[in-house]
């Protein structure tokens, strides 16, 4: 069983035994444009919940994406490096990019579920 | 988005999904839902329409006319042709650039100037003041201003009733009351810029979407366009520090016109080419995928400041990052390797010749 939980910031973290895939939202993918660039930390780097953890660049502007909880980087999302345009087209699916095991999983509570992540766009 | 300005067509672009954002105190259309990479990639191949009303456009009419402009900016008037355009600029008593135009001769006496949104107050501003004792009328213009740029952009014309095919790069004329067009524009490629009433524009637009090679264009798309074509960005790549011979857009002024000119800014200019500048403004191609960005300090091997990046970001039709800025005039020749710090990432950048993209303009 997985439980997907949504931020603020327009990210999303899907929880699988123990291990936390992170990627944003198709909202955020649509708000920011075409990507052309994705930077991923190292594996094993260590985040701060509210560290960056990736900077996405579009043509115009790069942005930051937050470590929506304490842990350890386990994989990155290698693709994203010859093709970055995976989190346009498929911002929750093969354009995920990082998994983390998260330390004190406490600390997602408060997160959104789908359902009121939807209506907070609205 | 309070207290800004919105363009007169600001429905049809809302009808059209555009996402909007500031720039110089407007509402502006950025991306449309194709995407810049679509707009962008869209505008070389085909034809992109730009909505840039908010520059504003200056007639400049009376016997003076000629006298005027040739104190006003480094431009030879007098010799510029009926029905040509000249990029040009607006200096101050130290030859800083305030701005940069297109002047157009309409006539004898009767000139066009395309001035930056940002710039619009102040250049109406210096050049009333400058009018005074001229006999000569500035006249600001309620026009929607379109580019419709790409290599249709000829033939979609045709189609919507103006043939322009005459018409060669840097050419005007004035197809009906209140109109004007010229063969320009800011992207690199062949296109025209079109004045037109307010009132004729929803019709005119609509005309020229009825040719499916037609795609809006936002202003994401004209800014990596103009970075490709190695045009610079006022407020970026120029400002009143900049001169123009730092910038490297010295070629604008006749060498006559250097020497021996009068136009404000002159003599600054003349002491400046005397002592010879230390920097210039040069292309830069970042090394790998990660784009360089406006701000970011330049160095050299040793890790000293040895300049800047005043443009950057992705270049769709280059395929890779692209960047502008300054560097000291010793590191100016292309394939010097230079490094930027990119959130602590030291990235390798090369001078690189400008533009990144061939101009593809429809000379004489």
């Amino acid at each position: 069983m997985s439980k997907t939980y949504f931020t603020k910031d327009h990210e999303w973290i899907r929880i699988e035994g123990g291990t936390a895939t992170v990627g944003i939202t198709d909202y955020a993918q649509e708000q920011l444009g075409d990507l052309v660039y994705v930077e991923l930390p190292e594996s094993g780097k260590s985040l701060a919940k509210g560290d960056t953890a990736v900077v996405v660049e579009s043509v115009k502007a790069a942005s930051d994406v937050y470590a929506p909880a304490d842990g350890e980087v386990t994989e990155v999302n290698e693709a994203l490096s010859s093709d970055p345009s995976l989190v346009n087209s498929a911002p929750m699916g093969d354009g995920w990019l990082w998994k983390m095991r998260i330390t004190d999983e406490s600390q997602l509570e408060g997160l959104m579920d789908e359902d009121a992540y939807k209506a907070s766009i609205e | 988005m309070r207290d800004l300005k919105t363009l007169p067509l600001e429905t049809m672009h809302e009808e059209a999904g555009a996402r909007f954002g500031a720039f110089a105190g407007w509402r502006m259309p950025l991306t449309y839902p194709a995407g810049v990479m679509k707009e962008h990639q869209h505008t070389r191949e085909k034809a992109g329409l730009f909505d840039i009303s908010h520059m504003r456009l200056f007639e400049v009419e009376g016997a003076d006319a000629c006298a005027f402009l040739s104190l006003a900016c480094p431009l030879d008037a007098v010799a510029l042709e009926s029905g040509r355009s000249k990029y040009s600029m607006l200096l101050n008593e130290q030859a800083g650039i305030l701005d940069d135009i297109i002047v157009t001769r309409l006539d004898t006496d009767r000139f066009m100037i395309v001035a930056n949104a940002g710039n619009a107050e102040k250049d109406h501003r210096i050049l009333s003041g400058l009018a005074r004792g001229f006999n000569v009328s500035l006249k600001p213009l309620d026009r929607v201003l379109l580019a419709l740029q790409g290599p249709e952009a000829e033939s979609v014309l045709i189609g919507a009733g103006l043939d322009l095919s005459d018409l060669s790069f840097m050419s005007a004329v004035e197809p009906q009351q209140d109109w004007f067009v010229t063969r320009s524009g800011y992207t690199g490629e062949d296109g025209f810029e079109i004045a037109l009433p307010p009132s004729h524009a929803q019709a005119f637009v609509e005309k020229l979407f009825s040719d499916e090679r037609v795609m809006w264009a936002g202003l994401a798309a004209r800014d990596s366009l103009r970075l490709e074509a190695g045009l610079c960005l006022y407020g970026q790549d120029l400002d009143e520090n900049m001169d123009p011979a730092r910038a490297a857009i010295l070629w604008a002024i006749p060498k006559k016109l250097r020497e021996e000119g009068s136009f404000v800014g002159a003599d600054a200019l003349r002491g400046l080419l005397a002592k010879g500048v230390e920097e210039t403004r040069v292309g830069l191609k970042p090394e790998g995928r990660q784009p360089v960005r406006a701000g970011a300090i330049l160095m050299n091997e040793a890790g000293e400041a040895v300049g800047r990046v005043t443009s950057g970001g992705f270049g769709p039709s280059a395929g890779h990052p692209v960047a502008m800025g300054y560097v000291s005039r010793a590191l100016r020749e292309p394939g010097t390797i230079l490094f930027a710090d990119v959130r602590g990432n030291r990235v390798p950048l090369r001078v690189h010749p400008l533009p990144f993209m061939p101009h593809r303009y429809r000379k004489g």
